[in-house]
């Protein structure tokens, strides 16, 4: 890891240990001695509760998994009647397991922007962005999967528009789309094959992104953290050691994170779920709303902006592309938005975007605002609202790290602590 | 997302009719008070005792409760029956017979073999297939209420709503025909006939069989059938939300010594940086 390892064994064993396998080594330079930056604040206690989130989705999901049939006769039902009537707290390890989706994707939107703000993604820590770009996609495909499972009609419907993305290709090359299509299906439409292999699937991603957050901590651990200044460490007086201050530190915010889920979990289960869920899939009814789970709406707006199905596509993967780009699209010096007076408010726009499309996506497609006796479709709105997504990386984070002026940096991370002392 | 759909694109034309004649758009349904809301809420004992009533005398002709069993009926939480007033209610139920040791499941005459019911056995459907259930409603097909109330957006109070919304259709509305008005369904044209009418059932407790009285009833008994474990969900949380506030309190003081601890206090004395650190 970074710098020299600090661990010296004490005992006979941890010795002989240590010469064959250095695991307690690990774990004492990553999670004991590590020195981390002594400014982190609370939005930086969110990779824990993420870490946490993961062992919870995964355990929930294995013991799930023993009572769940995936077949779409009786899927359904093992989900409504055997998990949540005759498992021994079924109903609990499922609402945990459902409401955990969400709380995994709010916890790791916090992370994401959290990134953003404070530069986080800039050399020395590209790969880990990189990674975390990527642990995303995975999050995004396993949640994807998981919803299907119930075999709902959100879940039968859900599965159906977006597998038929895939059929836009064929404006490119006959059939091709379609061919895809059938091919991921396993069938010439969503059912017993799709759900089967989605089921797999959503078993085997999980542990995918467990091996990507391995090596997305390892990643973080070479050059440390970043911290809200962003600046360099300059030396041990800037650091303190990860325990006891960010054991206790990430204990005490993971510990509130997870009364707003138990919240959640207990008080209002169905929060974020979609009554049409609890009907049993039909493929001969179409629900007068096909809206997928709130954490993907912002992209569902954006799909939905373009009126034509291969670009809306195109669109879409562009989005999640571009996040790739970001440790080269900016061009600051600088890393964090606290000295940067111009990228700060564009930030903030930025979020409030994000928010603006994820709440076109939850409406209709025709749905519009009436102000007084004007008529504003909501469409121009994620359209206006995929605009700025794209311009903010494309355009304004090049543009802007050439021209910006930014406030003068401290001189070190202990410095400014000291000054307030 | 629309343009996959040309389905949804009808049914969203559809509604834009519905809203240039406005009588369509369903109205919202009326907001109630029901026992079992709130961290603290219980199911009315009496209220889900009424409403089984209700469900076996009204709702089951045409109604399937597929996943609710007669031993819920005496389960922690339900609607508090005895074991034996349970296996009584079991008993009353007819269900299609295993095959018998001639391996036969109809009599001479051809009829079904059948057996009573046990607490094992979940409430017999009303009708054999989807099929038979359409033919004796019009081609309407009535929902199985097992997951009804968390299947509609509104929950206990659509169902109520719905229940107590047979009004007299406003001037103009035409009526579809072998449909009833309902103010608060979709389109407000509904297949099912109004079920509930004053004395439709005559209650034991003694409580008026008034159709309000009889759709809060039958609202309870639903929302329990949907959510069964509803009051151990309640109870289990108000432990665990009590634990993590002690929990979050207690960390909250080690986090405030560990970073802020006094000079007492070795970890913040040894803190690298601080003017007392040791060399």
């Amino acid at each position: 890891m970074a710098g020299q390892s600090t661990y010296v064994p004490k005992t006979g064993f941890t010795r002989w240990l240590d010469a064959r396998l250095p695991i307690l080594r690990l774990v004492s330079d990553t999670l004991t001695t590590y020195p981390t930056p002594k400014n982190l604040n609370f939005w930086y206690t969110f990779g824990g509760i993420l870490a946490f989130m993961l062992g919870v989705q995964i355990v929930t999901g294995i013991v799930l998994a023993m009572h769940y049939v995936p077949s779409a006769d009786l899927a359904f039902q093992s989900v409504e009647q055997r998990i949540m009537r005759e498992v021994n707290y079924g109903w609990l390890i499922r609402y945990i397991h459902a409401n955990g989706a969400s709380m995994f994707f709010l916890a790791v939107y916090i992370h994401i922007f959290r990134g953003l703000y404070y530069g986080s993604y800039k050399a020395p820590r590209e790969v880990i962005w990189l990674l975390g770009v990527l642990i995303y996609i995975l999050m995004m495909a396993t949640a994807f999967f998981g919803y299907v499972l119930p075999w709902g009609q959100m879940s039968f419907w859900g599965a159906t528009v977006i597998t038929s993305l895939f059929s836009a290709l064929d404006q490119v090359i006959p059939h091709l789309g379609s061919a895809i299509t059938t091919w991921l299906w396993g069938d010439f439409a969503v059912g017993d094959a799709t759900l089967n292999r989605f089921f797999s699937l959503h078993y085997l991603v999980p542990f995918i992104i467990a091996g990507v957050v391995a090596l997305h901590i390892w990643a973080l651990h070479v050059p440390g953290n970043n911290n809200p200044l962003g600046i360099d460490v300059k030396g041990p007086q800037d650091t303190v050691p990860f325990h006891p201050y960010y054991t206790v530190k990430d204990a005490f915010y993971l510990a509130l994170f997870v009364l707003v889920y138990a919240a959640i979990v207990f008080y209002a289960p169905n929060f974020f779920g979609n009554p049409d869920n609890y009907i049993q899939a039909n493929p001969l009814v179409t629900p007068t709303d096909i809206v997928p789970e709130w954490y993907l709406l912002p992209f569902y707006a954006m799909l939905r902006s373009v009126p034509q199905k291969l670009i809306g596509v195109l669109v879409l993967v562009a989005s999640l592309a571009t996040l790739v780009f970001v440790p080269w699209l900016d061009t600051s010096k600088t890393r964090s938005c606290r000295f940067r007076p111009i990228m700060k408010q564009l930030f903030w726009l930025f979020a409030a975007d994000c928010v603006l499309l994820g709440y076109v996506g939850a409406q209709t497609a025709d749905a519009a605002w009436h102000l007084g006796d004007i008529t504003l479709p909501l469409v121009w709105l994620a359209r206006l609202g995929t605009l700025y997504y794209f311009a903010f990386f494309w355009v304004l984070m090049p543009l802007i790290g050439w021209f910006e002026r930014a406030k003068p940096l401290p001189e070190s991370i202990a410095q400014p602590v000291l000054a307030k002392v | 997302m629309r343009f996959a759909f040309p389905l949804a694109g009808v049914v969203l034309s559809l509604m834009g009719i519905a809203v240039a004649q406005d009588l369509s758009q369903p109205v919202p349904p009326k907001p109630m008070n029901w026992s079992f809301e709130g961290p603290f809420g219980t199911y009315d004992r009496g209220a889900l005792q009424r409403g089984f009533q209700v469900y076996k005398e009204v709702c089951s002709a045409c109604h399937s409760l597929n996943m609710v069993a007669f031993s819920d009926l005496a389960a922690p939480g339900g609607p508090g029956f005895s074991e034996a007033q349970a296996k009584v209610i079991a008993a009353g139920y007819k269900i299609p017979a295993e095959p018998n040791d001639r391996g036969e499941i109809f009599d001479a005459n051809g009829n079904r073999l059948t057996r009573p019911g046990v607490l094992a056995d979940h409430f017999p459907p009303p009708f054999a297939n989807e099929q038979a259930a359409r033919a004796a409603n019009g081609g309407a097909l009535p929902p199985d209420l097992s997951l009804i109330v968390k299947a509609r957006e509104g929950g206990p109070d659509y169902v109520y709503s719905i229940l107590t919304g047979f009004v007299k259709p406003p001037h103009g509305f035409k009526v579809q025909e072998g449909k009833y008005y309902n103010e608060h369904f979709a389109g407000r044209n509904i297949s099912m006939p109004p079920p509930l009418n004053n004395g439709s059932v005559t209650f034991s407790d003694g409580t008026p069989s008034t159709i309000d009285n009889e759709a809060r009833s039958i609202v309870t008994f639903l929302a329990w059938a949907s959510e069964p474990n509803l009051e151990a969900r309640h109870s289990i949380g108000l432990q665990v939300i009590a634990f993590l506030v002690l929990l979050c309190g207690l960390l909250f003081l080690s986090y405030r010594r560990i970073w802020h601890g006094g000079r007492q206090d070795a970890a913040a004395r040894d803190r690298p940086g601080s003017t007392t650190e040791k060399h």
